[in-house]
């Protein structure tokens, strides 16, 4: 037996890119062609919204490039239909694809700005509401309480009104993009605090926040420098579902006229624009955006189910 | 012919990463009403060892070759069915947690007559009456308010009683305890082991203890082996091992006791830890933390580095060390000089 | 040590240098743990009545312990006898509900955050579970560093490097695992990390709550003789918890034996393995599973240990005590110090009927 004196051997350390070529994360990627196929079809609806304006075949927004005469041109699969138009046009003679590539652009632009609005509201508060406990607990607590008691849309309805009856109605266009981020990143932060809060109760169990107590270290640092670090992944799995859930929040609230004006249309505002044409034979210019949609959200499902499932520490030990 | 024959056990893991062994040639037999011990530390495969010996060994494990035989039956590769027939019935097993075992919406009496209905065809009142006996025999106070009560209204120590009068349930010829008193306070431990000897003893029942206490394993069994990485790396009869253990690492757990020390002084510790299963050092799994890997005269003994070692017969007990085997091959020699 | 100085006017003797005074006294600590949640859940109807009603846990139930300099004080116990929320509240993870902490003479336990902060260097802890005390996300040399760098604001990067560097040579780890993450090491080595991290201040006082008990055997050897070097070569004094009495044996210069939030007896390591006093004690010594008896007779214990919720009168260890008369049922003990320098709160051991 020998006295210690030299130091320990620690194992190989792997480098940044073999660290992820091993993590759990990539494996069980590229075991699940569902995720695979949700990440392909996400990455193409993102680069479609991204580059619209490269890609799409008109600019949907200047009325310049509008040829009224081509309105209600159906799909290219059906007959009487333009070849400069593939997916058809709508009832202004917009070209369908050109606006279900810039509608997507504003659906997503929405979705992640009102999640982004919600993650910083929903993680502040759930972090005091989870370290500090006692009255703040309550008070942000019933606050969420109240908060999910009115629905997204009640609130939606009730700003959206009043702005409208304010400023008027061109106002509220103008600004609608930052309006609706607004609107839908108030009412869903609850949702982020309570999951949020709940991780922090977890880890504030453990020793290593116990270790920088007696360390003596602010109460702020060791909420954002330990315990935040450590509830990131259900941060992540919420905000895939919360992202999905922005962007149908958008849609309803477009589609009842309460969202994106027609003029500057995201996808809930096209199905709504088409809606009345549905009767009358022309169904492209609602379903069509409709399906696209309803993919978009589904896949994004599909990927917060299997981070969900990838990052849960209850199946998976890090 | 012993009641449970293990031979050549050998246990994998599939991981992404390819087979992780978990057992190594593991051999060992257990007679009626015979205790033996599973000593080793987190890692070394011990309790992989007592899933096994049900099968319970959970995916991405597989046993990957060897044999089971209990009572003459092969027990690898036995259908589910009859398999069931054995685990439970004949074989049954003590957890270190005895919250696993137990379904907390239960109450007591009902877990121990569900258990009994589900292995032998009897009436709910003569099982009731048998779960009390059961009860009775590991020394718990009031019995008969116990099988109404439910997990959570019993201490810890309790609990592990109950556990215990659950295995007993169907009269087995063996029961394996994986860490029963980890969980307990000293006290308390004390009494379930006393309990599991004199239980043993009346019952003739056989007992394989898995423990890494080895001030535990020195008072309740009769033979024991140590286990390191996978493999068993000494066995013999109990006492012979404790009072003079052979195998360096065997000695290394020993020495590293407090109570082998004078108080105050440094400890004898091994150097490093226990290697992880998917990168075993070449040769003998022990060398690297292994004192004794160069002989007396300073010159290095590369088998350690080469070769894993084989068992060698030390009196009663057994080594896969080479430095005993070496050792005991020099004395051979001059005694045989010396008869001629 | 001149960061006391802004206290001095509470403590007009400055005792920091007083070599007779322990550096750590606890007097009459108790603590409760409410059961009963918050205002609204304690409400509830009786008789017709909406009446209060809070249910408790008695941790501890008036503690009195000193640690002089030096001195290495094992407080060993059962679960649930209180012996790590001593520990939490002498660092002050805890509020005391009763009761008060002086260190080296200065009152602790009502401290201000800001007034604690040097007292917050100079009392460090080791936690049991290696596997939780340290950040996930954090790197080890980050891990060590953030104790410096907020004790010292002042020191570059160099000094705050250095100490570092220092610090994991003498707990025996390379420089190269500081860019590695805690889960990156077996137990053994994250405790010697953890153990890096409460030295890298220089601390003049350790509470360590059973920080070999998640570990093997060997390893537990190991952290054990880091531990016993610390003390040697930095001049530490322990407040050690643990429930294992070989390594108290070993570790200990001091042994405080606690039961159901009351500490029964203290005395010299030596004293108390010789001859155990307190009934409890001795039932406690004769559990150890020891590697040479083979037929061990252990003392059994009547009985379960009660719940800290609803305490027995008298004291705490009647109902499993085989020495239990009327006096024991009535009358709370209390500590009696005797010749050979120990300390048992038992009424059968003062008045002669237990020897």
């Amino acid at each position: 037996m020998t006295t210690e004196t030299s130091p320990l051997q620690a194992p190989p350390l792997p480098s940044r890119w073999e660290r992820l070529r091993d993590s759990y994360l990539l494996y069980s990627f590229k075991r699940d062609p569902i995720a695979q196929l949700s990440l392909l079809v996400f990455i193409v609806f993102v680069t479609g919204a991204v580059l619209a304006p490269w890609l799409a075949p008109m600019n949907p927004y200047d009325l310049a490039q509008i040829d009224i005469l081509a309105s209600e041109l159906p799909p290219f699969w059906i007959e009487g239909s333009d070849p400069a138009y593939m997916m058809g046009t709508d009832a202004q003679g917009r070209d369908l694809l050109s606006t279900i590539l810039y509608g997507a652009r504003v659906s997503l632009i929405i979705g992640f700005g009102a999640v982004a609005l919600q993650a910083l509201l929903g993680v502040v508060f759930g972090l005091m509401a989870g370290y500090l406990g006692g009255r703040i607990d309550a008070f942000l607590m019933r606050l969420a309480d109240i908060q999910l008691s009115f629905s997204t849309l009640m609130v939606a309805i009730v700003v959206g009104a009043l702005v409208k009856a304010i400023f008027g109605g061109a106002t509220f266009s103008s600004y609608a993009v930052p309006l609706l981020v607004l609107i839908i990143g108030l009412a869903e932060w609850p949702q982020y605090a309570r999951t949020v809060r709940a991780s922090v109760l977890a880890e504030k169990g453990k020793e290593y926040v116990d270790a920088a107590r007696t360390m003596g270290l602010p109460s702020r640092r060791i909420m954002f420098r330990h315990i935040l670090p450590n509830t990131l992944s259900p941060i992540f799995v919420i905000s895939t579902v919360q992202v999905a859930n922005a962007i149908i929040s958008e849609a309803a609230l477009s589609f009842l006229g309460l969202g994106m004006p027609e003029t500057h249309p995201s996808l809930g505002s096209l199905i709504k624009s088409g809606f009345d044409y549905i009767q009358s034979g022309s169904w492209w210019i609602t379903l069509i955006p409709g399906a696209v949609l309803v993919v978009l959200v589904l896949v994004i499902n599909l990927l917060g189910d299997w981070l969900r499932d990838v990052l849960n520490p209850r199946l998976y030990k890090g | 012919m012993s009641l449970l024959e293990v031979n050549q056990l050998d246990v994998r893991f599939a991981l992404r990463h390819g087979d992780v062994r978990a057992l190594r040639d593991v051999s060992f037999t257990l007679d009626r009403g015979e205790r033996l011990g599973i000593v080793g530390e987190s890692g070394a495969g011990k309790s992989v060892a007592a899933f096994s010996l049900l099968n319970l060994i959970a995916k991405p494990g597989y046993i990957a070759g060897g044999s089971i035989r209990f009572d003459g039956q092969e027990l690898i590769g036995m259908r589910d069915r009859t398999l069931r027939r054995v685990r439970g019935n004949r074989i049954s097993m003590i957890f270190q947690d005895p919250m696993m075992t137990l379904n907390p919406v239960l109450s007591i009496g009902e877990q121990m007559v569900e258990c009994l209905k589900a292995h032998r065809r009897i009436g709910r009142r003569e099982a009731r009456a048998i779960a009390l006996r059961k009860l009775e025999q590991v020394h718990i106070p009031s019995p008969e308010a116990r099988l109404d009560q439910y997990p959570h209204e019993l201490s810890g120590g309790m609990r592990q009683r109950v556990i215990i009068a659950i295995a007993l349930l169907l009269d087995p010829d063996i029961i394996i305890a994986d860490e029963p008193t980890t969980a307990l306070d000293v006290t308390i431990q004390a009494e379930i082991m006393d309990l599991l000897l004199e239980l043993c003893e009346k019952h003739n029942v056989g007992l394989i203890l898995i423990t890494h206490d080895l001030g535990v394993v020195s008072q309740v069994t009769q033979r024991m082996l140590v286990m390191y990485a996978g493999r068993v790396i000494e066995q013999g009869p109990t006492r012979e091992i404790i009072n003079d253990p052979q195998h360096p690492y065997t000695q290394g757990l020993m020495n590293a006791l407090p109570q082998m020390a004078t108080p105050g002084s440094r400890l004898n510790q091994i150097p490093g830890s226990m290697p992880s299963l998917d990168n075993l050092p070449s040769g003998c799994a022990f060398h690297p933390r292994c004192g004794f890997t160069r002989r007396p005269d300073g010159s290095e003994r590369t088998a350690c580095r080469t070769q894993v070692p084989e068992f060698v017969a030390s009196g009663n007990c057994q080594a896969a060390c080479h430095m005993v085997a070496e050792m005991l091959d020099q004395e051979r020699i001059p005694a045989q000089e010396t008869t001629r | 040590m001149t960061d006391t100085a802004s206290h001095a006017r509470r403590t007009p003797s400055r005792s920091d240098t007083g070599k007779d005074k322990p550096l750590l006294e606890i007097r009459g600590l108790e603590k409760r743990f409410s059961l009963s949640g918050d205002f609204l859940e304690q409400l509830k109807f009786k008789g017709g009545k909406l009446v209060r009603e809070q249910v408790h846990v008695h941790a501890i139930n008036g503690v009195d312990l000193e640690i002089q300099r030096g001195e290495a004080l094992c407080v060993v116990g059962e679960s649930g006898c209180g012996k790590s929320t001593v520990a939490r509240t002498v660092m002050g993870l805890l509020h005391p509900s009763a009761g008060e902490i002086h260190y080296a003479g200065q009152r602790i336990d009502d401290l201000s955050t800001q007034a604690l902060m040097p007292y917050r260097r100079r009392m460090q802890m080791i936690f049991q579970n290696p596997y939780a005390s340290l950040n996930p996300r954090m790197t080890i040399q980050q891990t060590l560093e953030e104790p410096i760098r907020l004790h010292h604001p002042d020191w570059s990067r160099q000094q705050i490097r250095d100490q570092v560097d220092e610090v994991m040579a003498s707990v025996g780890i390379a420089a190269d695992w500081g860019t590695r993450y805690g889960h990156e090491f077996s137990g053994g080595q994250r405790q010697r990390i953890a153990i890096a991290r409460a030295l890298a201040v220089d601390p003049e006082f350790i509470v360590a709550d059973e920080p070999i008990s998640a570990l093997d055997v060997s390893i537990q050897a190991q952290v054990l003789n880091l531990l016993m070097d610390a003390r040697r070569d930095r001049n530490l004094t322990y407040l050690f918890i643990t429930h294992d009495l070989a390594v108290v044996e070993h570790f200990g210069t001091r042994v405080a034996v606690m039961y159901l939030g009351r500490v029964c007896e203290v005395a010299p390591t030596a004293t108390l393995f010789a001859t155990p006093r307190h009934p409890y004690t001795q039932a406690l010594m004769s559990a150890i599973p020891r590697l040479e008896d083979e037929r061990p007779q252990h003392i059994r214990l009547e009985g379960e240990v009660p719940t800290p919720v609803h305490l027995p009168s008298g004291c705490v260890f009647h109902a499993r005590c085989p020495h239990a008369n009327a006096r024991c049922r009535q009358e709370i003990p209390r500590l009696i110090a005797r010749e050979d320098g120990s300390r048992v709160a038992c009424h059968g051991v003062e008045e002669g009927r237990i020897d």
